[in-house]
């Protein structure tokens, strides 16, 4: 799948802990203005003929609007009337993966993918309680949270890990977020700081876990020959994969995640990629418990099973390590979920084009973005992008 | 790259009002066997599953994850999309896309709703526009919003009530041969006319029901259509649109406000076909298609529909009435399932509209066949203004 598909732009918001300034709308309208600025982009009903915009897909949920049909309403309020519209309700991952598809399948040149979320605005454990079998899961008063304990239990149980490998990942995350314009942590915090924050649900305490975060981000999807006109840098897709686990927790083997492997795995042949480890540059990791990041990380294959303490220990993972993770800070530094897909997307483009100022890793040419849906990381999503060898830096 | 496609499997539950012999999982497992025994492959041969339903309706977030084990979509590829009621068009639209990067064996979309477990009302109330001038402020229901396209018909005098009534008749007969109809029930001209009424001039009989059950399509890229089927239909061209709301009104205008344009859901219904004739070069679509499926929410839909997509011209659907030329041995049959005023369960009735079409391509309609359908077109429309067109055939 070489060069067929291409991230042309990208924009976000300031993510922020609640933002009581803009409406769903108006962050939305933020991200789209952006990208109609940078792109000089008309929706396909504003031009008679020639490049446009000819499919936007929303990744939105009802739940968290709590309004049905969440994007009816919001995304023509951006522009574009009687136009090809789809909604994505997973992370935005999955959206970018529908973009890349529908662009690959012939029937679209150019794709505004979009997403929003106010978390602030409503209780993230109430919505995730309904995402349960409601026969026999939803009445035990599961949510991600919990999922997300049992999962980090059994992880350090079968393979020895501690809580301060899973801190490590947090003080990494937060570090890095502190040179992101688009980040809400700028504060310095050490391993005890994440040892002594509130217990939520053992091994999880408030810092291994993602705050809450209002944002939007916006990302423009393209063929190989809207590509070239758009940009003299764009950032190729060469990988796609996701793949569902089983629901139920208590049929998965929870310390690994074979969902993922399977994801990764397609993501990998699609793009050629035989070494994960040696061939891919830097990888944006869900991380919204801090756990996640090692886990996810094994089944990337990026180290050995069992080995994701020693991969936080060892600093590859670092920015200046070998394989830099998170480089955006991560869900852990404050990105809004269902956009955090799309967001750590936006942070892989930025850096392959060289453009991630004080968290540039130098010389990437190979990124990986990985989204997680569901409880402990039921569905996964992995998206490989690529700048051309020798190209633009 | 952009394969040729073709659905090469249909499947759906029988449709009901409750099912409480069954979960969410199993009745979407209903649709998927059936389909996969219909495409006489098993779920080893499908490598993605897409689905599609109302997150509030059921009150499931995240449905797709709790119907792995019954959508087969376990260790496969997958997501879920949603948009309103042409939910199931989007899944299909959505199928069509993925099987024609030639990157996937065979997909396998799922539409369904298990209204008897939630409150579609309850949710779609959460639809209006503004949350701080417009909910609880007006009664709007799915029944008023189709009210103003009726009230639109009845001012350009394109339909008598009577005939509204006839084509409701019609319906009922066509949803007494499909076995899988919702509402089976001889009604007469009489009957419907004297149904109490929901919103003026619409009455009881002419809305849909609040259906229970699921829909399944397979689809496959060409290179893999020949070792499965040799009677598939072939998906020759597809549009999502989405009409979204009117810039000179603003965002506190109801969407089915009657506009310059006429009320808005028929403008998305008139976009989505006039997209697919004038990329397919379809002038006469009464006399080019064999069969066509529409999304009618109500009787009065179906009908203002017939103009839309032009089956005739504006303010002539009395015409086609009167000459009866929808009827299942018309010139022009639309609707041979008994449409959504027969069977309306959410996520699954727009992706039925699509699985009807292929069915009658396929030859497969029993009782309700058109003979020698060799074309056929679906057309949804759905909250709030989604309307999508897909274009079947016998042969490319």
């Amino acid at each position: 799948m070489s060069q067929k598909v291409a991230i042309v732009a990208v924009a976000q918001t300031k993510y922020t802990a609640s933002n009581t300034n803009q409406s769903n709308s108006e962050l939305l309208w933020e991200v789209t203005k952006n990208i109609l600025e940078q792109t000089n982009l008309k929706f396909e009903d504003q031009v008679d003929s020639g490049l446009c915009i000819d499919k936007i897909i929303h990744c939105s949920e009802d739940f968290w609007q709590g309004r049905t049909i969440s994007d009816s309403i919001l995304h023509p309020e951006m522009g574009g009337f009687a136009m090809d519209v789809v909604k994505v309700p997973a992370d935005g991952t999955q959206a970018v993966y529908h973009a890349a598809m529908s662009v690959l399948s012939g029937h679209h040149k150019v794709i505004l993918v979009i997403a929003q979320r106010k978390e602030s605005e409503t209780i993230r454990s109430s919505i995730e309680n309904n995402a349960f079998d409601p026969i026999y899961l939803r009445p035990l008063g599961l949510d991600f949270l919990t999922a997300a304990a049992i999962q980090a239990t059994r992880y350090m149980h079968v393979y020895g890990l501690t809580e301060e490998h899973f801190a490590r990942v947090v003080v990494k995350n937060r570090k890095n977020a502190k040179n992101s314009p688009h980040g809400q942590q700028d504060k310095n915090i050490t391993i005890k700081d994440v040892m002594s924050s509130k217990m939520l649900a053992y091994p999880i305490k408030q810092l291994d876990s993602k705050p809450v975060a209002d944002g939007a981000c916006a990302i423009v999807v393209a063929s190989e020959e809207a590509a070239k006109q758009l940009t003299d840098k764009p950032i190729w897709i060469m990988g796609l994969g996701n793949c569902y686990d089983s629901h139920y927790l208590g049929d998965r083997e929870l310390s690994q995640s074979q969902s993922l492997y399977a994801a990764s795995q397609r993501a990998y042949d699609m793009a050629g990629i035989k070494n994960p480890r040696k061939e891919i540059d830097l990888a944006e990791i869900s991380d919204e418990y801090s756990y996640q990041e090692l886990l996810w990380a094994e089944g990337l294959g990026l180290c050995d099973l069992g080995k994701g303490g020693e991969l936080i220990e060892s600093g590859i993972t670092e920015l200046g390590g070998r394989l830099p993770v998170n480089t955006s800070g991560g869900l852990l530094s404050g990105l809004p979920s269902g956009v955090a897909g799309m967001a750590q997307t936006a942070e892989a483009f930025l850096q392959l084009q060289g453009k991630a100022g004080a968290r540039q890793v130098d010389g990437a040419s190979t990124a990986l973005v990985q989204g997680t849906t569901g409880p402990s990381g039921q569905s996964q999503c992995v998206i490989i992008l690529n700048r051309p060898k020798g190209g633009i830096l | 790259m952009s394969e040729r496609i073709a659905i090469v499997g249909v499947g759906q539950t029988y449709f009901k009002s409750r099912r409480p012999d069954v979960s969410e999982v199993e009745m979407v497992n209903e649709a998927v066997m059936a389909a996969l025994q219909n495409a006489q492959l098993t779920i080893q041969d499908v490598d993605a599953v897409v689905v599609g339903n109302m997150e509030l309706f059921e009150g499931d977030y995240l449905v797709d994850m709790w119907l792995t084990g019954g959508s087969g979509a376990y260790m496969k590829s997958g997501f879920k999309v949603q948009t309103g009621g042409s939910t199931g068009s989007s899944v299909g639209c959505t199928v069509f896309d993925l099987a024609a990067t030639g990157e996937f064996k065979t997909i396998l979309g799922i539409g369904f709703e298990k209204q008897d477990e939630g409150s579609s009302q309850a949710g779609l109330r959460s639809i209006h526009e503004d949350v701080f001038f417009d909910v609880g402020s007006s009664g709007k229901s799915a029944a008023t919003a189709v009210q103003s396209v009726a009230l639109d018909m009845m001012r350009r005098k394109s339909i008598t009530e009577e005939q509204v009534a006839m084509v409701r008749v019609k319906q009922a007969e066509n949803a007494m041969r499909n076995p899988y109809a919702h509402l089976r029930r001889k009604l007469t001209v009489e009957e419907v006319m004297n149904s109490p009424r929901l919103a003026w001039p619409l009455r009881v009989f002419h809305m849909c029901p609040t259906s229970v059950g699921a829909c399944a399509i397979i689809v496959a890229p060409e290179s893999r259509v020949k070792t499965i089927s040799n009677n598939p239909a072939w998906v020759a061209d597809w549009t999502n649109i989405h009409g979204g709301i009117l810039p000179f009104y603003g965002s506190l205008t109801p969407s089915w406000t009657s506009t310059p344009l006429g009320p808005m859901w028929a403008w998305s219904v008139e976009q989505a076909a006039n997209r697919i004739y004038k990329r397919n070069g379809i002038t006469n679509p009464r006399k080019e298609f064999d069969v066509i499926e529409v999304y009618d929410m109500a009787t009065w839909a179906e009908i203002e529909w017939y103009e839309r997509i032009h089956l005739c011209e504006r303010n002539d659907a009395h015409k086609l009435v009167e000459q009866k030329a929808t009827w299942i041995d018309g010139d022009i049959p639309v609707n041979p399932s008994g449409g959504v005023t027969s069977t309306n369960a959410i996520g699954a009735s727009a992706l039925q509209r699509i699985a009807e079409v292929a069915i009658q391509i396929r030859g497969e309609g029993g009782e309700r066949q058109v003979p020698n359908v060799r074309q056929g077109l679906a057309v949804t429309a759905g909250g709030d203004m989604y309307s999508a067109g897909v274009l079947l055939k016998k042969s490319l």
